[in-house]
């Protein structure tokens, strides 16, 4: 894979950052009413509370939309399918689909998460669902 | 509430530089012709002038342009949000000027060299900056992907492929074959050579579904409307409005709607209910940003134009045509004309309503301009 570009340290998403780097997709969950939010933001739209918790997401969920990102007008060795997942726990998230032939991608397929380490970071990944496979397990295999 | 601007702001003028992809001039040269002509047009000097605006990544300074066009004092300088969904914009904080008392006359200009300079549909180097870290760690690195993204799932709720985006392309393609100052003049496309051309974004982008990269300048003086009778040739701003919505972006609303919609189109089309007093089936022609074949579908879909998932049949059956309900981009689009940023989708809507365009819709009294977040109608004055 060619060289991933690294999310810039900001204090508003560096607890999303944190929980990858322990293989945990994180989502904010307002302390005050429960609305769970992603992208990162520093205060609850719904209610206007500034606390929140790290909410583990199950990880699993479903392709909602796909592309083959490449690079325009260049050869690319590398390109990646760019994913946006619907999570069960009911918030989307983009990320990239991997181990998986184009021919295979299909919007509604269901995915879980695993994680990269990269230079520096942790870059959280899906893969297509197996049945009866534990996020946990199949995070552990592929992270080590 | 209906809002000041609506009757109080006309178009006076209208001026641009030819498109092309290596103009061999300075960025602030093209602003400084373009703003040129635009006074010009609209019977004025540069001493009339008493305010600018342009939008994000404009790389002309409003000074430095208007010492070059010979404006002695400026009153007013606005720049207005988002990258080209922000080009209707433009017209709003013009009009809001010029309907306070701020300012007489408002030169709006938007100049650059994006083919021949800094190209817009190269990758970004790296991560622009944190609003980015849920979207460039990933590949999301051009507009034309964070775009498609969406858009894939449009074209997948509604049983669409790209086949059905090409209809729309070939027919702006049509229209700017038969328009000089576009580049495509003179060079229609086929079905086959859309589908043969290569992919941008798979599955859902082709080379042909993608705006130019242009290098030009496109210009335009909003004026007040009780000094109507001193122009030759004004044109009615009936409604100036944006729309941004929560949970959005530039260039997308990812998490708030089931993305089968432009929401932020949407809360446009009501404000300009709201201003203007006319919806989507009024509008004898249409200019909608196309930065990509399907953001005129959703545009259409959204304005009301057509109905949810009707846009496809719509363009299939000839309705975006000169002789259809509603002619859309009578120019060839950003596709077929070229790309400044939508601007000359606001001047071909202008030459619209005066009947001067290349490809005129005969008796067009009210035109839409619209970029998603951004959206103005005029009127015959």
């Amino acid at each position: 894979m060619s060289a991933v570009v690294p999310p810039l340290d900001h204090l508003d998403d560096r607890y999303f950052w944190e929980g990858a780097a322990r293989w945990e997709l994180v989502v904010q969950r307002c302390s005050s009413c429960g609305h769970q939010r992603y992208p990162p933001a520093p205060q609850c739209p719904e209610c206007s509370s500034s606390e929140f918790v790290d909410f583990v997401s199950s990880g699993r969920g479903t392709i909602y939309a796909w592309i083959l990102s490449h690079h325009p007008t260049k050869k690319d060795e590398s390109p990646r399918v760019v994913v946006m997942v619907a999570l069960d726990e009911g918030v989307r998230v983009v990320s990239n689909l991997i181990d998986c032939d184009l021919d295979e991608v299909a919007n509604d397929l269901a995915v879980e998460v695993c994680f990269i380490s990269q230079e520096g970071f942790t870059l959280p990944q899906f893969r297509l669902a197996e049945a009866g496979a534990t996020n946990e397990r199949r995070t552990r295999e592929y992270g080590v | 509430m209906v809002s000041e601007i609506s009757g109080r702001a006309v178009i006076s003028g209208i001026g641009q530089t030819e498109f092309s992809k290596d103009s061999g001039r300075s960025t602030l040269r093209l602003a400084t012709e373009a703003a040129t002509a635009a006074i010009a047009d609209a019977g004025l000097e540069p001493a009339d002038i008493r305010g600018t605006v342009t939008f994000t990544q404009d790389e002309n300074d409003e000074i430095a342009l208007a010492t070059a066009v010979g404006i002695p004092e400026l009153g007013y300088t606005s720049r207005s949000r988002g990258g080209g969904g922000g080009s209707g914009s433009t017209i709003q904080q013009a009009a809001v000027a010029v309907a306070s008392g701020v300012a007489d006359h408002v030169l709006i200009y938007r100049a650059f060299n994006e083919r021949s300079g800094r190209r817009f549909g190269q990758p970004l180097k790296g991560n622009p900056d944190p609003t980015w870290n849920p979207y460039r760690p990933y590949g999301l690195d051009t507009p034309m992907k964070v775009y498609a993204l969406w858009a894939q799932h449009y074209l997948h709720h509604f049983g669409l492929t790209n086949e059905d985006l090409a209809l729309y392309a070939v027919q702006a393609r049509e229209y700017a074959s038969t328009n000089p100052a576009a580049s495509y003049y003179g060079k229609p496309l086929s079905f086959e050579e859309h589908q043969a051309s290569r992919w941008i974004v798979e599955p859902v982008l082709r080379l042909y579904d993608c705006c130019q990269e242009s290098d030009g300048g496109v210009a335009l003086v909003v004026s007040r409307s009780d000094q109507a009778s001193r122009y030759p040739s004004p044109v009615r701003i009936r409604a100036a409005v944006q729309g941004h919505l929560r949970g959005g972006h530039e260039m997308f609303n990812y998490y708030e709607g089931d993305l089968t919609y432009f929401p932020e189109t949407r809360a446009v089309a009501t404000r300009i209910w709201n201003e203007a007093g006319v919806t989507g089936t009024d509008y004898d022609v249409a200019l909608l940003y196309d930065n990509m074949t399907p953001m005129v579908f959703l545009q259409m879909e959204g304005l009301g134009i057509c109905g949810p998932g009707e846009a496809r049949d719509f363009i299939a059956s000839g309705g975006m045509r000169l002789d259809g309900a509603t002619p859309i981009n009578t120019n060839g689009g950003l596709i077929g004309e070229g790309y400044i940023h939508g601007m000359n989708l606001i001047t071909e809507a202008v030459r619209q309503v005066r009947g001067t365009a290349a490809n005129q819709v005969v008796g067009a009294e009210t035109a839409v301009f619209c970029s998603g977040r951004s959206a103005v109608v005029l009127g015959a004055w």
